[in-house]
């Protein structure tokens, strides 16, 4: 290691000093070079060239997983919500329904949520409480989903059944649209329930990249705003919130990759039923929840790759996803001028 | 803008007290999105710790998984983890700092590198049970068991976007007159980028291969398929091997009390491990900033 | 710290494999884990061999019996004669156990409430939608039911349990039969969907009105409120080992393929009418014969050795003269690669 520095500081200088001598040895030293550069070059490239084929794998073996299901039920598969073992007539409509429906439950909530919890720990809490409250937010990414998901059972369905949805249920009775949505009875697992479980473990993700990028806006902007009169919220609102919108939108796609593919959690709460239901509160079910619920079991070739074709179905939501998020990043990115 | 009056009038004018109301709201905000934040952190972990402290004991970590309606530990369980997740992040992270150090360093803006960032983002949020499967397909079923090997390749296939994610985004917070300076002194791009970018980022890069370690500790899906688990303690790599989140799983469904307490305990020693990874992680960031 | 770790582990990975008694591997059904894992650890203090039994499912022991990454698979539905003779398996059955419906009604206690099968299964159809509807009334005429709506919970989970229980449910209401059918999952018409018998249970003690069904022993260490069922022969039993050993009794073994009997609605005063059994799935020409005969050993073992660990956790043993029947099954059919009987009754 420190034989290479010296290497580069006594080419460096011989080269200045003393031209003819050296300069055999130093174009050897410098093959040396230029080699271990292209070496490093390749094995960056080949590393990355790695993470393109495992990918390429993972999706090759889906797609010849779910062949025999695709086959069979051709595109219609994407539109039935029948998921009947017994005769074997599978599709995939319910599974899709309720992964968007509590990603975006999750969403909904984990958003504001997470940008108000990074406002406050980076411009309103005091100094030494900064480290340990962000500390224990990201901690709630860290507990296993399974501890979601037999304390969403436990505890948070049984709270919300008589408590919670009664209320929803009682106040928006004649609302017109949203009297669908939370319509009875309060089963106390159901979609909504699913998309809370969700919200909170999203909440680390969005929070904690938020926070990092507010942290890294140049204070002199921020002094600007407060020079010219601004208060704390018109600070973040007007100056950092469009200063950070890139890193805060990357945040939200993070979460939500995360809340499309979890499955432990979303498996206790969500009820699982093969239905596609107006109300939050019935029970619903996700692709990653009809996987891991029923792939330990299924017995036949047909039930196996309709699982495994759902699972293909997940990766192409997530691709759109992801694919929506970089436009939008490079919109904004074009209209921003940076 | 309403600061053109006198200081007085600016203070009275509804505009100015407008905005004073809308300040002390979104703090309020700010205070109860925190305090929601901080309350499911508090309930979850509450419940946790009644449920596993109990349990917790030395016979723990010195006695292997007893059979039901015997006391017993976690010892060959932990091990089994240790060593599958050590041996993930033994296989992962090279891969995954050298992609992120192309993706960073070498190919900025190529297409390759586009390429890879986005497949490395869905690889991120794919179901850690669709990776199962794939190595199972690709190690398992070739080799005609299930193996301890098998396991650490599915938790490294979990590493390895998590590492490319942060390597790059760390590397990328490298000043350029860093990578200049090095330049004008003659330093080939390899040297630039292990004695320099490599120092200057190795905290966040520490920080990413932590984030993974505290990804992977709780998977139970990505493991179920291919480590599968062992009853008893095994460190044979080509055999079935135990591990903290699969006995878990098994332990918490069991109509048996004294496995739904292991499991309890389990869950908690896995949760205070990633409380110190993440405790860990962000000391050394800070270190850096400071 | 990290370091040594590493260096331990590769220590330890490359230690060889030989320095291990032989160990071997089986996976599948759920439902027997806690007896299997039981009987594995009395027989490797007893005898050294380690025996290593994971629960991922039936289906998932089907697909690795056939895919040949373990030394035998388990299943809670048995294959048909024509699936065991195409893939050259053979099945027998180790050990049994019941399903139990569970309710949550207030001021009832476990063994108080009665039920029959129709009804079951027209509870399940959506078809008897309150706890006073005339056909449960009419079954327990002391008990003081509520007019409440019944909240079914079952398996969201492809589960053996489930299998039993539509199993029983089609053998005695047609309709339940031709609507929805006989499987480890279902397409149910009506309910709630819960993560295995954890869940089911847990669904049940929170929803008020709710009814499940779980494994017996679930529902015996939660002190749940089990219901009695009315039997092939009329008469109200509880569940219980006594009443899945009457059905066991009563059962023709050898009517089905690898002693494929589903021990739902047996006859007999004493039967249980949702006993059901869980078999271990083996090749009969095994390519790895060494670990085949030492897993038939385990299990020769177990049938001898093995009946009060099953008792002590609510499994009921096989009786005395099927293991006679199987073990003869053995010596006739699972042969090394020289032909001769893995199994013997002399080692």
């Amino acid at each position: 290691m420190a034989s290479g520095e010296r290497d580069v500081s006594e080419v460096a200088l011989k080269g200045a000093s003393a031209p003819a001598a050296v300069s055999a040895s130093r174009a050897a030293v410098l093959r040396r070079l230029r080699l271990t550069d292209t070496i490093f070059h390749g094995l960056t490239r080949g590393a990355s060239l790695a993470v393109l084929a495992l990918l390429s794998g993972v999706i090759i073996a889906l797609i010849y997983g779910a062949a025999p299901a695709l086959s069979t039920f051709g595109f219609g598969f994407l539109f039935d919500e029948s998921w009947n073992p017994v005769t074997e007539r599978f599709g995939a409509l319910a599974p899709i329904f309720g992964t968007l429906v509590t990603s975006f439950i999750a969403m909904v909530i984990a958003v504001p949520v997470g940008l108000m919890v990074a406002f406050f720990l980076t411009e309103l809490c005091p100094k030494v409480l900064r480290r340990p409250i962000g500390i224990a937010i990201e901690l709630l990414a860290g507990i296993p989903s399974i501890i979601y998901g037999i304390w969403g059972l436990f505890v948070f369905a049984p709270f919300l059944q008589q408590y919670v949805q009664p209320f929803f249920i009682d106040t928006f009775a004649n609302v017109p649209i949203l009297s669908t949505l939370f319509a009875g009875p309060p089963y106390g697992i159901g979609m909504f329930t699913a998309g809370l479980i969700l919200a909170i473990m999203v909440l680390p993700f969005v929070t904690s990249i938020s926070r990092d990028v507010f942290d890294a806006v140049p204070p002199v902007l921020k002094e600007a705003a407060y020079g010219v009169g601004c208060t704390t919220w018109e600070v973040f609102r007007y100056v950092v919130l469009p200063f950070t919108r890139v890193g805060v939108i990357g945040g939200f796609m993070l979460g939500l990759g995360r809340a499309l593919g979890e499955t432990m959690a979303v498996t206790f709460v969500i009820g699982n039923a093969h239905h596609v239901s107006a109300s939050l509160f019935a029970p619903g079910t996700t692709i990653s929840a009809s996987i891991a619920n029923e792939f330990t079991e299924a017995v036949g070739d047909l039930y196996t790759s309709s699982l495994v074709a759902l699972g293909l179905i997940l990766f192409f939501i997530t691709f759109i996803v992801l694919a929506i998020a970089r436009y939008m990043l490079m919109r904004l990115q074009r209209q921003g001028g940076k | 803008m309403a600061t053109t009056a006198s200081k007085t009038a600016a203070l009275d004018s509804p505009l100015y007290a407008g905005r004073r109301r809308r300040n002390a709201i979104a703090k309020g905000m700010a205070l109860a999105a925190t305090i929601f934040g901080l309350g499911w952190l508090v309930l979850i972990l509450g419940v946790l710790l009644y449920k596993g402290i109990g349990g917790l004991s030395l016979s723990v970590f010195t006695e292997n998984t007893p059979p039901p309606g015997a006391a017993g530990g976690l010892l060959n369980a932990i091990m089994g983890s240790i060593v599958m997740t050590v041996l993930a992040v033994v296989i992962g992270t090279p891969i995954g700092v050298l992609a992120g150090t192309y993706l960073a360093e070498y190919g900025r803006h190529d297409k390759l590198s586009s390429v890879v960032r986005f497949i490395n983002d869905i690889l991120l949020s794919a179901p850690s049970i669709v990776i199962g499967l794939f190595v199972y397909e690709i190690l398992v079923a070739p080799m005609g068991h299930f193996s301890g090997w098998a396991g650490a390749v599915a938790l490294a296939v979990i590493v390895i976007p998590v590492v490319v994610r942060t390597t790059e985004d760390m590397l990328n917070l490298v000043p350029d007159t860093l990578r200049e300076a090095a330049a004008s002194i003659g330093l080939p791009r390899a040297h630039m980028i292990v004695r320099i970018a490599y120092r200057a980022a190795q905290a966040g890069i520490v920080t990413g291969i932590l984030l993974a370690v505290a990804r992977i500790s709780g998977e139970t899906a990505p493991l179920l398929f291919t480590a599968l688990n062992n009853q008893f303690f095994s460190m044979d790599m080509n055999a079935p091997m135990p591990s903290l989140p699969v006995v878990i799983f098994q332990f918490a469904l069991s109509p048996y009390a004294e496995w739904q307490k292991l499991a309890w305990t389990g869950a908690l020693l896995i949760t205070v491990t990633v409380l110190g990874l993440s405790i860990l992680a962000r000391s050394l960031t800070s270190a850096r900033k400071s | 710290m990290n370091l040594t770790k590493i260096v331990l582990a590769t220590a330890f990975a490359l230690s060889p494999a030989a320095a291990y008694a032989i160990d071997i591997s089986g996976a599948g059904a759920t439902f027997p884990y806690p007896v299997y894992a039981k009987w594995a650890d009395a027989y490797k203090k007893e005898t050294g061999n380690g025996l290593n039994y994971q629960s991922i499912g039936s289906g998932g022991g089907i697909k690795q019996i056939k895919a040949k990454t373990v030394t035998f698979g388990a299943t809670d539905a048995p294959l048909t004669g024509k699936d065991l003779d195409d893939s050259g398996l053979v099945q027998f059955p180790m050990v049994m156990g019941s399903v139990t419906p569970i309710v949550n009604l207030e001021g009832i206690k476990p063994g108080e409430l009665v039920l029959d099968g129709p009804t079951l299964a027209n509870i399940y159809l959506g078809q008897i939608k309150s706890w006073d509807d005339a056909a449960i009334v009419k079954l327990n005429p002391n008990v003081k039911l509520p007019k409440q709506a019944i909240v079914p919970v079952r398996r969201s989970d492809g589960s053996g349990t489930t299998y039993n229980f539509a199993y029983y449910l089609a053998d005695v209401s047609p309709d339940w039969k031709t609507k929805v059918g006989v499987s480890t999952a279902l397409q149910w018409p009506v309910g709630i969907g819960a993560k295995g018998n954890e869940g089911v249970a847990g669904n049940v003690a929170q929803t008020k009105g709710a009814i499940g069904y779980v494994e017996y022993a679930y529902a015996k260490e939660n002190k749940m409120t089990f219901t009695k069922m009315i039997n092939k022969a009329g008469k109200a039993v509880a569940p219980g080992s006594d009443t899945v050993q009457a059905a066991a009794a009563n059962a023709d073994w050898k009517s089905k393929p690898g002693f494929g009997v589903i021990l739902a609605n047996q006859p007999g005063d004493q039967s249980w009418p949702m006993a059901a059994a869980t078999w271990i799935l083996m090749y009969k020409k095994s390519e790895k014969p060494a670990e085949s005969a030492e897993a038939l050993k385990f299990f020769a073992w177990a049938y001898a050795k093995g009946d009060a660990m099953a008792d002590s956790l609510d499994y009921v043993p096989m009786p005395q003269n099927v293991v006679n029947d199987i073990q003869k099954m053995w010596q006739a059919e699972i042969k090394g690669a020289d032909g001769k009987p893995l199994y013997s009754p002399t080692n």
